[in-house]
């Protein structure tokens, strides 16, 4: 059973965890984002299991350099292992994680349908991150990143991303 | 190598989106918007995320000192694998389209069946892999509508693409002893039921674009035997310039 929120008992190890950011996001920590699937210990090496949102995300190098030095101001030597399976969702973001997103101007993703309808049939469903008007539309499929969509606002005219549902 | 066969599977498979994925990245600010730049540049990380892993697993097989980057890098063109769909040039945004589209109709009932392989990793890969081969055939068929079914010249620019891309898609359907060999086993995909698969995405976008299917023969191509066309050297001699210029450098 995958949860959404990895509950590991060894506090400092955690605090270390929670201050890895997503460079492309630096206001989103990894364990808001649903990235770190596993820790273990193996003697005295901590192993983090974590997987990728997208195939080619760049970030996944930045962010395991970034948790093994967080781990290591903690005194933990650690290994990070890259996991496939089972593949990551956009429903593994925490509620915590949409709202910081939101408020770091990036639309959350919405669930599947309404994603499909904002997407494909072009209703008007993504909340502008500026002025929260729903009177919105896609420019383009992909955006900055691979994981976003580029959106504008037809009410304040402001462009804004939209984080892709991902199922 | 114990498993060479599936080694070289695993490199029938990179090998397109390798290939594909570097042609995509030659229109990096070269594309005819803003958005269909960053939105092709975004597919060519998708399926150089794809490749990755692919080689990661087959370094990981074929041992010795073998990397994902020896293994991208450091092979001679007749030891590559790929179709020659994905060799052909960027001739113009309808050509950049059509491949891609071809490709996509193919790669999606593919990775469909590779979930289910009875190899864990490549299942793996596959479950990752088809969420974003979905989106970009969900893309790639837009644009084929919007091209085929938009001004006369957009029209004739597609269908031109079309007659010249639409032969090689028929290799990438052809079995070859390894994939044979793969399917038997329970790990490689049935390449029949992705033609099917395949062709029907084919022939309702293609009605929908106004477009039609050429009635030319399929080439006789050999890529998958390593028997490349006249591009594959320029291609390789891009891709493999710093690691033959700077052995063994890393990012």
């Amino acid at each position: 059973m995958v949860n959404s929120t990895l509950h590991i008992e060894n506090e400092s190890i955690m605090k270390a965890l929670w201050t890895v950011t997503d460079p492309e996001i630096p206001v989103l920590s990894i364990m808001d984002m649903g990235v770190v699937r596993n820790v273990d210990m193996e003697n005295d090496l901590v192993i983090v299991s974590i997987t990728p949102t997208y195939s080619g995300c760049p970030a996944m190098d930045t962010i395991g350099d970034d948790i093994k030095k967080a781990l290591k101001e903690e005194g933990y030597q650690s290994r990070v292992k890259l996991v496939l399976a089972p593949a990551w969702t956009t429903d593994w973001i925490t509620e915590r994680g949409r709202k910081k997103l939101a408020e770091y101007g990036i639309a959350p993703p919405m669930e599947e349908a309404a994603d499909k309808a904002a997407l494909i049939a072009g209703e008007r469903l993504v909340k502008c991150t500026h002025c929260g008007s729903t009177n919105t539309r896609m420019i383009s499929q992909f955006g900055s990143t691979a994981c976003k969509a580029l959106f504008q606002c037809n009410e304040c005219d402001e462009p804004f991303d939209y984080f892709k549902c991902l199922k | 190598m114990k498993d060479q066969s599936l080694y070289e599977y695993l490199l029938l498979l990179g090998d397109n989106s390798m290939i594909l994925g570097h042609r995509l990245s030659e229109l990096c600010g070269h594309g005819p918007s803003l958005e269909t730049d960053i939105a092709l540049t975004n597919i060519s990380l998708d399926l150089f995320g794809q490749v990755r892993s692919y080689f990661q697993y087959a370094a990981e097989l074929k041992g010795d000192e073998a990397t994902e980057d020896s293994i991208a890098f450091l092979r001679f063109d007749r030891d590559y694998r790929n179709s020659i769909i994905v060799e052909q040039p960027n001739t113009d945004f309808a050509h950049v389209i059509v491949r891609q589209f071809l490709f996509d109709s193919y790669h999606t009932p593919l990775l469909e069946q590779l979930m289910h392989s009875n190899d864990e990793t490549i299942a793996a890969i596959a479950a990752k892999s088809i969420k974003e081969a979905k989106y970009h055939l969900r893309f790639s068929s837009e644009w084929m509508k919007r091209l085929g079914d938009g001004t006369e010249e957009s029209y004739q620019r597609t269908q031109a693409a079309l007659n010249h891309l639409y032969p090689y898609l028929h290799e990438l359907y052809h079995e070859s002893p390894i994939e044979k060999e793969m399917k038997d086993q329970g790990i490689g995909a049935d390449l029949s039921v992705v033609k099917e698969r395949s062709i029907e995405t084919i022939k309702e976008v293609i009605a929908e674009a106004t477009l039609s299917i050429p009635e030319s023969e399929p080439r006789m191509v050999r890529g998958k035997e390593g028997i490349h066309s006249e591009h594959m050297g320029f291609i390789l001699s891009d891709l493999q310039f710093m690691q033959r210029a700077y052995p063994n450098m890393q990012w």
